[in-house]
């Protein structure tokens, strides 16, 4: 069973909380980065929440993800806890990883998530692998993978694909096709016309899902989930969103225009789209979905102030920091 | 190959760039070399990710798109394998590729075709190939980019037979050892700092690469001194200097020498060196373990700098571990100033 179906009151509930609790947890990075107290870069996924919650929440409890450079949303729609996620982009000690990762590398591998990644395409292979050693070790746990419609160009994603593929394992291969990788167009990287349409050559159907349509991203995850939990081997989804914010702190936004960013932002925000159809349908009332915003904002608020008065680490754990131990 | 919207690139190649002498930027030092060459010689082009309208993820590239136009400023795909690759090809069959890799983590995704086809052509085919391009790799911690985005390779390139690297710190070596590299007929790999491309310095810029006097494999001794020598190269000759400068108020006069390159490395300027003054320390960014430090150590020790020696070498290099976030961790890993000031003063103190 999905852990929540965002058709069900409860699950809708749940999902819209997440949602916010996602555009809210980035939304105080900003903030925490205007006032200068957080240092590096961050890659924000706002805008794109709905491909996060719809995807994790069709995973099954032991099931793994593997994220990318733009992981904050795939974290917290996985599980993780936001105080620990501030900590760690804020390179304090109770941070994720004690402060040494930052934001590209958040990963919480006890709950199955396997981690944020710095390098395009980087985490695609590991996914693979994920799957083979569950597989191997008698789980029926599946792997789901994120990836960008840039990643699609990096030899990773062919070789994944394609051992995927042949060995059958269960990864649900999906693409977060925010439009660009950086500042290059997806249409002008993607030859084909899509990255759905690339599975054809490994032999995967390749699905295309509305990215901003939480329950249409939870239904294909869902459905592509459940057939490599039977054995059916990988699939492969491409879902369409976007990206409002800069791909990172250095963007000046030049390669597309304010007009193209608001109108995603006001005709097709997955958060707007799913309360107001949440309201139509009568899922949900206006009641609570004010609760799934205050709940939201009030789990930011008390992470935030909490991350901020964790010590930070000393230069001595370096020391044990590199090598494991037996 | 003519800029995409222009027809009469003649023109612009008559007086291209200012040689006017200035005060200017790292970055604009080398985008002036990227500029000298591109209109002194139409087979130069660049490719990489987001050189274009972005500019480059470090602004080195600004501009270049609207002077030169997409067909010479080529924007890609993220498929770093596939650049480099296709900079191999392109060299090989008459044209002179610039490659920008986006933060130099990223060539590792483009092992192969760096090091197993452009370091070995020339040699394996007899002579018959030459592999001209030049691959630019933006290195180095202090930014706050962690493990992936922070690291300084160079000894990986270094260690190749085939590949010359340099690393230059001035802003003027920055324009001159490019161009040099332009002009070489063999892969050189560009190794730059990120911190080090908003420093300010003269720059007299070169007409045609020709002009440039830089030559790969020379050393400099860009600080003068009688007490230690001390070895660096890119972000870590600044440090050097700086920490130089302040011994040199306690009397301890404080030789430097900047490698520039890192293959094929000077060591002929730093035996010279210490021979004069006895005392050696080396000092890079990159773990002090097997990192070109090392290759300098080895060398000096080797030679009759040897029988010169009045104590110990001493190397002031990164620390052994992979980059961390959190500022303190990641300063602590880094060789500060101070701790050169430190190490220096500790070095000239020794008892012979
Ligand atoms: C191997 C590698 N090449 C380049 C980069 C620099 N980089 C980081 S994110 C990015 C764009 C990625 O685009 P996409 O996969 O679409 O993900 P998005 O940023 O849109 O979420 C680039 C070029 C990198 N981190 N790793
Ligand atoms: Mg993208």
């Amino acid at each position: 069973m999905p852990r929540h179906d965002p058709t069900e009151p409860s699950g809708a509930l749940e999902a819209l909380t997440t949602m916010w609790t996602i555009r809210r947890f980035e939304e105080a990075l900003e903030d925490l980065y205007s006032r200068g107290m957080l240092h590096g870069t961050n890659h924000l996924s706002i805008g794109q929440e709905a491909v996060a919650v719809g995807a994790c929440g069709a995973l099954e409890d032991g099931d793994f993800i593997t994220s990318t450079h733009r992981g904050h949303g795939h974290s917290i729609a996985h599980g993780a806890d936001p105080e620990p996620m501030f900590a760690e982009l804020l390179g304090r000690e109770t941070g994720y990883c004690g402060g040494r990762g930052g934001s590209m590398h958040i990963a919480d591998v006890g709950s199955g998530n396997l981690g944020a990644n710095g390098i395009v395409a980087g985490s695609m292979t590991l996914a693979v692998g994920a799957a083979l050693s569950q597989r191997l070790l008698g789980s029926s746990a599946v792997v789901l993978c994120f990836f960008g419609d840039g990643a699609a160009n990096e030899g990773s994603f062919h070789e994944a694909l394609n051992l995927a593929a042949v060995w059958e394992l269960p990864v649900v291969f999906l693409c977060e096709n925010n439009q660009y990788g950086m500042s290059m167009a997806s249409d002008l990287s993607t030859a084909g016309g899509s990255v759905a349409g690339r599975g054809a050559a490994y032999g995967l159907e390749g699905v295309r899902l509305d990215g901003n349509d939480v329950i249409a991203v939870a239904e294909g995850v869902a459905t592509a989930a459940a057939a490599a939990r039977e054995g059916r081997g990988p699939a492969l989804l491409e879902a369409i969103t976007y990206r409002y914010r800069g791909h990172s702190k250095s963007d000046r936004n030049l390669y597309r225009t304010q007009d193209e960013i608001e109108e995603w932002r006001t005709e097709r925000d997955p958060i707007a789209r799913f309360e107001a159809r949440l309201l139509e349908e009568g899922r949900l009332d206006r009641e609570a979905i004010d609760g799934a915003r205050q709940t939201a904002r009030e789990r930011i608020r008390d992470a935030v102030k909490a991350a901020v008065q964790a010590p930070e680490p000393t230069v001595d754990v370096l020391e044990e920091a590199v090598y494991a131990r037996r | 190959m003519p800029a995409a919207d222009s027809t009469d690139t003649v023109d612009t190649i008559e007086d291209p760039v200012s040689t006017e002498v200035r005060t200017t930027t790292y970055a604009k030092a080398v985008a002036a070399a990227l500029r000298t060459a591109m209109h002194a010689d139409e087979r130069v082009f660049m490719a990489g990710e987001d050189i274009g309208i972005y500019g480059g993820a470090f602004g080195v590239t600004d501009g270049l798109l609207q002077e030169f136009g997409e067909e010479r400023i080529r924007d890609t795909p993220i498929s770093e394998d596939a650049i480099v690759g296709m900079a191999v090809g392109a060299a090989i069959t008459g044209t002179r590729p610039i490659v920008e890799m986006q933060f130099s983590d990223f060539v590792v995704n483009a092992m192969d075709p760096l090091v197993n086809q452009a370091a070995k052509l020339y040699f394996m085919y007899g002579g018959n190939v030459e592999v001209p391009m030049v691959l630019r790799l933006p290195g180095g911690g202090g930014t706050g980019a962690a493990a992936q985005h922070s690291q300084s390779l160079e000894a990986w390139f270094a260690h190749v037979p085939g590949l010359k690297v340099v690393a230059p710190s001035t802003v003027q070596d920055a324009h001159d050892l490019l161009l040099a590299a332009l002009v070489d007929p063999n892969p050189v790999v560009v190794v730059e700092h990120k911190l080090l491309y908003k420093q300010e310095g003269a720059l007299t810029p070169r007409a045609t690469p020709e002009d440039s006097p830089a030559v790969i494999g020379e050393a400099a001794v860009v600080r003068e001194g009688t007490d230690l020598t001390v070895v660096g190269y890119s972000l870590n000759t600044h440090k050097a200097l700086d920490a130089a400068e302040e011994l040199a108020a306690e009397g301890i006069d404080v030789e430097v020498v900047d490698l520039r390159t890192l293959r094929p490395l000077d060591t002929e300027t730093v035996i010279e060196s210490v021979c004069r003054t006895g005392k050696l320390l080396v000092t890079h960014e990159a773990p002090t373990a097997v990192g070109v430090g090392a290759e300098v150590v080895a060398a000096v020790a080797g030679s009759r700098a040897f029988d010169h020696l009045l104590a110990p070498i001493v190397r002031v290099c990164g620390r052994e571990n992979p980059m961390p976030y959190a500022p303190a961790l990641e300063a602590a890993t880094i060789p500060q100033t101070a701790d050169l000031v430190a190490a220096m003063r500790a070095l000239a103190a020794e008892d012979v």
